[in-house]
């Protein structure tokens, strides 16, 4: 073998000089400096806010389904402010929703997968004994923590409660909102600046701390998937950041950066300079979150490939053309991102380019998705919790993908934009589609940071019902959007005539989300249950081929016991005359 | 526990992590100001009537503060020169004479915005206003952040020169990259505010 890393072995790659190293409780568990405590970190918050953007919806499911019924006792502990009577106020529903994007993007999904996987699974999987900056690693969480305290903060507010202008904070509407709106925005420069930290943590790390022998073209697809993302994190959310800033002076400081002349609110004219450009915020809004999309699904996918592999004892199929088109996708989703704003009136030109590199962008997502299902063809398959999740990964992420279709095309979007059927897609991608992915991951890396396995029956449990329920939140919204119902209204259409035959569906979604968090107590129960009892198990109960899987079950401080090296490509599973079915990567 | 690569270079990248951190912290910092620099464009070209620069600022204290700068870059690659040649106390001096310029140019600043707050051109007087307080305020607090950080390796900091010396140039280099995107900065909005 030639020597592709020309890595100089370090001494303090080895780790034995860990155990003289005696930390207290708050710098061990609190102020950690190690990247597992930290993924840890991330992931448990991670988690807490999905659990709370969860709630939110279901409150406003609630009025969805049943609108202007009074909510039980529900209703009286959230006081007449917001459910007078137990009725939930039309601004009240504009808080939940507003805060039920902004919750589930930028403090569940995105801390989970990036922040909780990223830190725990990239060092140990290039063979890393932690981050290449461990302190920026901890300011990055405690910027999150901060933005997440700053987040729920605005809801107790006295004056106004949450922000109220929807998770893309469109103008002007979110310049003259209440109170909240400012919380929001200083709440995401928190954000911003922790995946900022992060993602030159990630691309830092895996360029320099790769271990010998450990080329770009030997890492697992997860490693890949992380460092795209990590550039999307770097290069898309600085201009959204300039952006907030804008809005801020907008409403602290009276500019009228998004304020047009001549505005008139509530029949009286704004006295503010005016000049200002509407668009403008939708242009910086959608240069950050259309890179976000891929922020969302790029790990998902990661995670599954990883997990498909382990579970086929087959090599993934086409690893060369998923990378290169992992890399090609990451690189297009900066020039898509006007096909959010179809509607603005852009001109059929600027509508042409974007709606063609938007379908140009599916095609690296669909040689993705069809090297996963090839992957399968042949194998023969372990059903386990994890490959569950995995497996029911690819069709709901299809389904998702291929309903954006029409919402690419500018003439197919026009019609369908601001109704439930954009809400239908997205979810379909990032709730049975990413979420599920990470759920996948959790019961898959679980062996690796606690040392036992999750329960293999709740876990099955977990997954049948929530793929069911799922399917019945969601599938509904397609029928209602198609029907023209906006996704706005609090009532759920209930006001509008057109609306009535549709009516119906809500009850169903309703219903499907209050049964799917019956479904997650499986889950809760068992995370916490494994802890103590669960199954123990060595370092590799998979019979995986990465590295991760060579360091102790949980890994101790500084990772590996010795230098790991790699000596083959990742997914070297059922090799011809080989002894055993997986050969792994570390294995001289 | 020590992370490899922090003082020696890897081999096959030839760089230190610290080197590729500033880099992509420089690559985001692009992508903030580009941000703010496109929005300026859009917002003109949107605008009936555009102010000259020049009728609403002040052009010579602008160009004492773009020589500031300027001096403030070469001091600090003097600086940097120094630890290369071993020679710490030359260090100091320059490494002070790039905060005190610094300072300088933060208390030009000052008079800069008092004296348009006395005339009543505030933020909101108008978008030109507006952009040139947001574009010259951001760039103010990355001089800040920059003096801050050259503050603490010419004071507290330096304590690592004893000990591992390396260590300590690449880091006060590292400062300095940072130091001259923020003079960059200021390059590009110099004429864009003040000329055009």
């Amino acid at each position: 073998m030639s020597d592709p890393g020309g890595v100089v072995t370090h001494p303090s790659h080895v780790a034995h000089e860990v155990h003289h190293e005696e930390l207290g409780f708050w710098r061990k568990y609190v102020f950690s400096t190690d990247h597992k405590v930290i993924g840890i970190q991330y992931a448990v918050t991670g988690l807490l806010f999905l659990l709370f953007g969860f709630s939110l919806m279901m409150l406003m499911r609630w009025n969805l389904a049943y609108p202007g019924a009074a909510l039980p006792w529900l209703g009286a502990i959230l006081g007449d402010a917001r459910m007078p009577g137990g009725t939930m106020l039309p601004e009240f529903y504009n808080e939940l929703g507003a805060m039920h994007g902004t919750i589930m993007v930028f403090l569940g999904v995105v801390p989970l997968a990036v922040g909780g996987f990223g830190n725990f699974v990239l060092p140990l999987q290039i063979g890393a004994p932690d981050m290449a900056f461990p302190k920026i690693n901890m300011v990055s969480y405690w910027c999150l923590f901060l933005g997440g305290i700053t987040m729920l903060a605005s809801f107790v507010i006295p004056a106004g409660g949450a922000a109220q202008s929807g998770w893309t904070s469109y103008v002007p509407l979110a310049d003259i909102a209440g109170t909240g709106q400012t919380w929001w925005l200083v709440g995401m420069v928190f954000l911003i600046t922790s995946s900022l930290l992060g993602a030159l943590n990630f691309i830092t790390t895996t360029i320099q701390l790769r271990a010998k022998g450990l080329t770009f073209m030997r890492f697992p697809f997860f490693v890949w998937a992380q460092f795209v993302t990590a550039f999307l994190l770097l290069l898309a959310f600085p201009p959204l950041e300039g952006a907030a800033v804008m809005q801020l002076m907008d409403r602290v400081a009276g500019t009228s950066f998004f304020l047009p002349s001549g505005l008139v609110v509530s029949g009286q004219a704004l006295t503010n300079a005016g000049g200002g450009n509407p668009l403008l915020w939708q242009h910086l809004f959608w240069f950050l979150a259309h890179p976000e999309v891929y922020v969302l699904i790029l790990p998902g996918m990661g995670i599954v490939a990883e997990i498909i592999a382990n579970n086929t004892r087959k090599p993934l199929w086409g690893y060369r053309s998923m990378v290169y088109s992992l890399v090609f996708l990451g690189f297009m989703s900066f020039i898509v991102w006007a096909h959010h704003m179809f509607m603005t009136g852009m001109g059929t030109a600027m509508a042409a380019f974007f709606q063609t590199t938007t379908m140009i962008i599916s095609i690296p997502s669909v040689v993705i998705l069809t090297s996963l299902i090839i992957s399968l063809w042949g194998g023969s398959i372990r059903f386990n919790t994890p490959m569950l999740f995995a497996l029911a990964f690819l069709p709901m992420f299809g389904i998702g993908g291929l309903t954006g279709l029409p919402l690419g095309l500018n003439i197919t979007d026009i019609p369908l934009h601001d109704t439930y059927y954009v809400i239908a897609h997205f979810h379909y991608v990032v709730a049975p589609g990413t979420i599920f992915a990470l759920m996948a991951g959790i019961y898959y890396w679980y062996p690796k940071a606690t040392g036992r396995r999750m329960n293999e029956t709740l876990g099955k449990i977990h997954f049948l019902g929530s793929l069911i329920c799922m399917n019945v939140v969601f599938m509904p919204m397609f029928i209602v959007g198609l029907a023209g119902v906006s996704r706005r209204l609090a009532d759920g259409g209930a006001s509008y005539d057109f609306a009535q035959p549709v009516l119906h569906w809500n009850v169903w979604s309703s219903w499907g989300a209050w049964t799917l968090a019956l479904f997650q107590l499986p889950f809760i129960f068992n995370f916490f249950w494994s802890i103590w009892k669960g199954e123990k198990v060595t370092e590799n109960p998979w019979q995986a081929t990465t590295i991760e899987w060579s360091a102790p079950s949980p890994p101790p401080h500084g990772n590996f016991l010795g230098a790991p090296a790699a000596y083959r490509g990742p997914y070297e599973y059922s090799v011809p005359g080989a002894p055993k079915d997986f050969w792994p990567q570390y294995e001289a | 526990m020590d992370i490899p690569y922090t003082v020696e270079v890897r081999r096959d990248t030839g760089l230190t992590n610290g080197k590729i951190g500033i880099w992509l912290f420089l690559a985001s910092e692009v992508m903030l100001f580009g941000a703010l620099f496109a929005s300026y464009i859009l917002i003109r070209t949107g605008a009936p009537t555009w102010p000259r620069g020049d009728t609403m600022l002040d052009v010579p204290l602008a160009t004492l503060n773009t020589i500031i700068l300027i001096s403030s870059s070469v001091t600090m690659v003097m600086a940097w020169a120094s630890l290369m040649r071993r020679r710490f106390e030359t260090f100091r001096i320059y490494m002070g004479g790039t905060i005190l310029l610094g300072l300088g140019f933060l208390v030009v600043k000052y008079f800069e915005y008092s004296a348009h707050f006395h005339e009543g051109a505030l933020p909101h007087t108008n978008n030109f206003l507006a952009i040139y307080y947001t574009l010259t305020g951001l760039h103010g607090l990355h001089v800040l952040g920059g003096m801050v950080v050259n503050a603490y390796f010419w004071g507290p900091g330096a304590k690592l020169w004893k000990t591992n010396p390396v260590w300590f140039t690449n880091r006060v280099e590292n400062a300095g990259l940072f130091w001259h995107f923020v003079d960059l900065v200021w390059i590009f909005l110099f004429p864009t505010l003040y000329l055009l």
